[in-house]
């Protein structure tokens, strides 16, 4: 649950972004965050950006989420 | 990389034959806890090199009576319950909110905003945020209820079990049984908090505390930093996860914290109540505060299932040690939290370690 997402950011006004990791889109606040910028790479967690993160430990991170979801499907629960 | 491993197991080798006797090694995050058994990484340890899996999974932790409150509220006919998937299925007394779903008055959601969303979408019903997790979790919390305040959306309030880490590692170092003599610390907890935060426990306890990130390289390696303190003498706090966990951590994400919540004594599961270790909201933001709305608290633990995620948690034993552990509970048919939460030492266990049955 403490797990944040690595996600560019694709689209920024005011606090409001929408960010893409590994493909998928969705919304993201960066009031915790005010200074980033379009192309930026953060930490999503919970719907907010909480730090900014480089190319090579955001891959890593994609890495272990794509396995830790093979992890939950093998369970077949409900996940968040 | 394999002379890095190797390095690595040199330094484990070298600290475990000082020590002379077994070192354990706590690990206080669920993801870290998934991918050290999704790698195997225990298997590569020395045999006398034991990590723990302690408190740092938020739906492990919560407090069975918290859970039967949050059944309390989600029977009443004017709430909607918004919680976080992980949640839906721990069991309290009589059921869970999967359970209780049915009804159509549970909605999961993805962040908080989401559950503002939700009462900005319902304004006939008052919808209760399930607000647990670390402080990863909290700022997003403590951000909507200002923005709750700001623009009046009254109808929106949050059940708040948010947990503070450090105080949870305090407290079982504080217990005389405990066995642990290192914590390899959350990763994205700490981009919050920042490593500093660990600092009390070296300097209280003097146990290294390191953050490390989750890839197996990552882990290997904060534990051999572990070693190369347990081996000079010198606990300290230190990241090893530099591209995002810096000393102080993000001040903004604490400030928001604490301009909206205080800490209070709290229950936790498996560790009874802990000084000043869980959130909850200030006076000014009263309104919000389901407690307080609903004129409820949290039920006394009521626990008769003869689980033993509490000793799992405070590293007392290992999953397969209960009695339930792969018999009666299984990630199918969890009877408790560890076995509910796919970051639980019991569902990582079960998923990975069956075959490899420890005494705790």
């Amino acid at each position: 649950m403490c797990l944040a997402i690595p996600a560019r950011i694709v689209k920024l006004e005011d606090d409001r972004a929408i960010v893409d990791a590994m493909g998928n889109q969705f919304n993201a606040k960066t009031t915790l965050l005010p200074n980033v910028k379009l192309g930026d790479l953060v930490l999503i967690h919970a719907g907010f950006a909480i730090s900014m993160i480089d190319e090579d430990e955001a891959r890593k991170t994609w890495q272990l989420i794509e396995e830790i979801d093979e992890f939950n499907d093998t369970q077949n629960k409900v996940s968040g | 990389m394999l002379r890095r491993i190797r390095q690595a197991q040199l330094l484990m080798d070298a600290a475990c034959e000082i020590a002379g006797r077994p070192i354990n090694i706590m690990e206080v995050c669920g993801t870290h806890t998934v991918s050290i058994f999704r790698n195997g990484i225990r298997g590569t340890l020395p045999k006398s090199m034991k990590l723990l899996s302690g408190p740092g999974c938020p739906v492990c932790v919560t407090h069975q009576g918290y859970i039967d409150t949050v059944l309390e509220l989600a029977d009443r006919n004017d709430c909607l319950i918004a919680t976080y998937g992980d949640m839906i299925r721990v069991p309290g007394k009589g059921g869970s909110l999967e359970t209780r779903k049915s009804a159509g008055n549970i909605k999961i959601v993805l962040s908080s905003e989401d559950a503002l969303q939700l009462a900005r979408d319902n304004p006939s019903k008052t919808v209760v945020f399930v607000a647990v997790g670390f402080e990863t979790t909290t700022p997003a919390t403590a951000v909507v209820v200002k923005q709750a305040a700001k623009e009046g959306i009254n109808n929106f309030c949050i059940l708040s079990n948010h947990k503070l880490v450090v105080p949870a590692m305090q407290a079982l170092l504080s217990d005389k049984n405990n066995k642990i003599d290192a914590f390899l610390c959350p990763g994205h907890v700490s981009v919050i908090i920042g490593y500093g935060a660990f600092k009390p426990i070296t300097e209280q306890y003097c146990k290294p505390c390191v953050v490390a990130g989750f890839e197996p390289m990552q882990i290997i390696e904060g534990l051999a930093e572990i070693c190369r303190q347990i081996i000079e003498g010198k606990p300290e706090a230190k990241t090893l996860y530099t591209a995002v966990v810096t000393e102080k951590g993000n001040l903004i994400a604490q400030n928001i914290i604490s301009e909206c919540f205080e800490p209070m004594d709290g229950y936790w599961r498996g560790l009874g109540k802990i000084p000043k270790s869980t959130l909850q909201l200030r006076e000014k933001f009263g309104k919000f505060d389901a407690f307080k709305r609903f004129g409820v608290t949290e039920k006394p633990e009521n626990d008769t299932t003869g689980c033993r995620c509490g000793e799992v948690l405070c590293g007392l034993i290992d999953p397969p040690k209960c009695e339930l552990f792969g018999n009666v509970c299984e990630p199918q048919t969890p009877v408790g939290p560890c076995m509910v939460s796919s970051e639980g030492a019991c569902a990582a266990w079960f998923k990975y370690g069956r075959r490899k049955k420890q005494n705790g």
